[in-house]
C-alpha cells in the first residue's frame, strides 16, 4: 500500500518532498526504477518501434469496405488484444461506495431495539409525463441576462457616424460597450459637441477609420446608471404645481463635466497624432446626388 | 477606320467573364466567334476565349500560330508587355477606378479637402488675370504681369493634383 502510493507519487517524475519514513524506501525504489527505464531503452534501441500494419480491410469504393465489422474482429485478432484498465484504482473505488442502510435504534418496549433503515428511498410518486412539459415561458429570458453582441467591425477606437438622434450626421468616436449593449461614445466635445453619450449599435455606421485608444483609461463609474435620463415622479396630489417640479431642463452636472474632460484630453492627444483627423470628426456626413450608400466603402 | 485588328500575337484585355482584368495573346482562330488565347504571364491558361469578352489593345507580339505557351511567353517578356500596359492610361483609368471605389469615408474627407484647396488656388489665379484683362481693356498695361501670376499657378496645380493622389493612395 505504502509502496503502491510512494511510486504513484514518484510517477508524474516530479521531485517529491522528502519525507522521513518513506525515505529508507525511497533509495531502494529509485534504483529498480532507473534499472527498469534503462532495460526500455535498451529493448527499444534493440527491438524495432513496433510498426502499424495497414488497413486490413481494403477498399471496394470510398467508404466501403470489403469486409464486415464482426469479420474484420476477427482478422485484426482484436479477441486476443482486449485490454482492461489497470484494477487497483477500479478496486479503490468499489470499495468507495455509498453506504446503503442504516440502523437506527427505535425506542418501545419489546421492539427488537433497532430496525435497518434505506438511506436513500424509492420514490412514492412517479408522474404520468417522462419528460415534464415547458413552461410558458421557457427560454424566455429577461433583459438583463441577454446576450449582448458587437458587430466585428466596431472596435474601441472606430470612428462611428451616428444616424438618429441630435447628433445624427456626426463622427464621433467609440470607447466601450456598455453592460446593457449600448456604446458609450464621445465626440470628443470640443470638436463637434457630442458629450459622453450612449449610442444604439444598430443606429450606427461603422467606419474603417481607428483611433488607437489602447492607453486610454475610461472611468468605471460611467455605466448605464450614470447615464440613465432621470424623471421624478412624485407629485403631492396638488396640480397647481405639479408641472414645474419636475425636471424641464436638463442640466449638465459638475460631474458630468469632470468626466468629460478626464476623458477627451486622452482621447484628443491620440486624435491630434492623425493628421486631418480632427477636422473629419468635426465635418458632418451626407448624402449628395450620385452617391449611393450600398455602393459606398465605410 | 479600324486601327486595332484580330491577329495573331494580338494582345486583349479581358472584359468580363472569370478572367475579367487580365491581358492575353491570341495565338490562333477556332472560328468566327471564337480564338485560342494564352496569357502566361497574367495566369490565363490556354483556352478557347470568345471574341466578344476581349478588348484589343495597341500591343502585338511575333511568334508563329498555334505556338506553344513557352514561345507565347517568351515573346511577351521580350516585348515587356506588363510595364508597357501598366504605362498605358487605359490601366492607369482602370486602376484610378478601383482606387475610387475603394475609398473610405476618411479618404473622401481628405480628397474633398484637397480638391477645395486646389480650387480655391485655381479661382484666385484665374481672377486675377481677369482683372488684368479687365484693366488692359481700359489701359494698355504690360502683359509682364499675366506671366508671372501662371507660374506660381503651375506649382499649385501640381501640388494639388499630387495631393488628391496621395489621399487617394493614402490608407490602402
Amino acid at each position: 500500500m505504502a509502496g503502491e502510493k510512494a511510486a504513484g507519487e514518484k510517477k508524474p517524475g516530479e521531485k517529491a518532498a522528502g519525507e522521513k519514513k518513506p525515505g529508507k524506501k525511497k533509495p531502494a525504489e529509485k534504483k529498480p526504477a532507473e534499472q527498469q527505464a534503462g532495460q526500455k531503452e535498451a529493448g527499444e534501441k534493440k527491438k524495432k518501434v513496433k510498426k502499424h500494419h495497414a488497413s486490413r480491410n481494403p477498399v471496394l469504393a470510398r467508404g466501403i469496405g470489403r469486409y464486415s465489422r464482426s469479420a474484420m474482429y476477427a482478422r485484426k485478432a482484436l479477441y486476443k488484444r482486449k485490454y482492461t484498465a489497470p484494477e487497483t484504482k477500479i478496486e479503490k473505488k468499489k470499495k468507495e461506495k455509498p453506504r446503503a442502510t442504516i440502523t437506527k435504534p427505535v425506542g418501545g418496549d419489546k421492539n427488537g431495539g433497532s430496525r435497518v433503515v434505506k438511506i436513500r428511498k424509492m420514490p412514492r410518486y412517479y408522474p404520468t409525463e417522462d419528460v415534464p412539459r415547458k413552461l410558458l415561458s421557457h427560454g424566455k429570458k429577461p433583459f438583463c441576462q441577454h446576450k449582448r453582441r458587437l458587430r466585428a467591425s466596431i472596435t474601441p477606437g472606430t470612428v462611428l457616424i451616428l444616424l438618429t438622434g441630435r447628433h445624427r450626421g456626426k463622427r464621433v468616436v467609440f470607447l466601450k460597450q456598455l453592460d446593457t449593449g449600448l456604446l458609450l461614445v464621445t465626440g470628443p466635445l470640443v470638436v463637434n459637441r457630442v458629450p459622453l453619450r450612449r449610442a444604439h449599435q444598430k443606429f450606427v455606421i461603422a467606419t474603417s477609420t481607428k483611433v488607437d485608444i489602447s492607453g486610454v483609461k475610461i472611468p468605471k463609474h460611467l455605466t448605464d446608471a450614470y447615464f440613465k435620463k432621470k424623471r421624478l415622479r412624485k407629485p403631492k396630489h396638488q396640480e397647481g404645481e405639479i408641472f414645474d417640479t419636475e425636471k424641464e431642463k436638463y442640466e449638465i452636472t459638475e460631474q458630468r463635466k469632470s468626466d468629460q474632460k478626464a476623458v477627451d484630453s486622452q482621447v484628443l492627444a491620440r486624435i491630434k497624432k492623425v493628421p486631418q483627423l480632427r477636422g473629419y470628426l468635426r465635418s458632418t456626413f451626407c448624402l449628395s446626388n450620385g452617391v449611393y450608400p450600398h455602393k459606398l466603402v465605410f | 477606320v479600324f486601327k486595332r485588328f484580330v491577329e495573331i500575337g494580338r494582345v486583349a484585355f479581358i472584359s468580363f467573364g472569370p478572367h475579367a482584368g487580365k491581358l492575353v495573346a491570341i495565338v490562333d482562330v477556332i472560328d468566327q466567334n471564337r480564338a485560342l488565347v494564352d496569357g502566361p504571364c497574367s495566369g490565363v491558361r490556354r483556352q478557347a476565349m470568345p471574341f466578344k469578352c476581349m478588348q484589343l489593345t495597341d500591343f502585338v507580339l511575333k511568334f508563329p500560330h498555334s505556338a506553344r505557351q513557352k514561345c507565347v511567353r517568351l515573346a511577351w517578356e521580350k516585348e515587356n508587355i506588363n510595364e508597357k500596359w501598366a504605362a498605358t492610361r487605359w490601366a492607369k483609368k482602370i486602376e484610378a477606378r478601383e482606387k475610387k471605389a475603394k475609398m473610405t469615408d476618411f479618404d473622401r474627407y481628405k480628397v474633398m479637402k484637397a480638391k477645395k484647396m486646389r480650387n480655391r488656388i485655381i479661382k484666385h489665379e484665374m481672377k486675377k488675370l481677369q482683372k488684368m484683362a479687365s484693366k488692359k481693356g481700359k489701359k494698355p498695361e504690360k502683359p509682364e504681369k499675366s506671366e508671372k501670376p501662371e507660374k506660381p499657378e503651375k506649382p499649385g496645380k501640381v501640388q494639388k493634383s499630387q495631393k488628391v493622389q496621395k489621399a487617394q493612395k493614402a490608407q490602402k
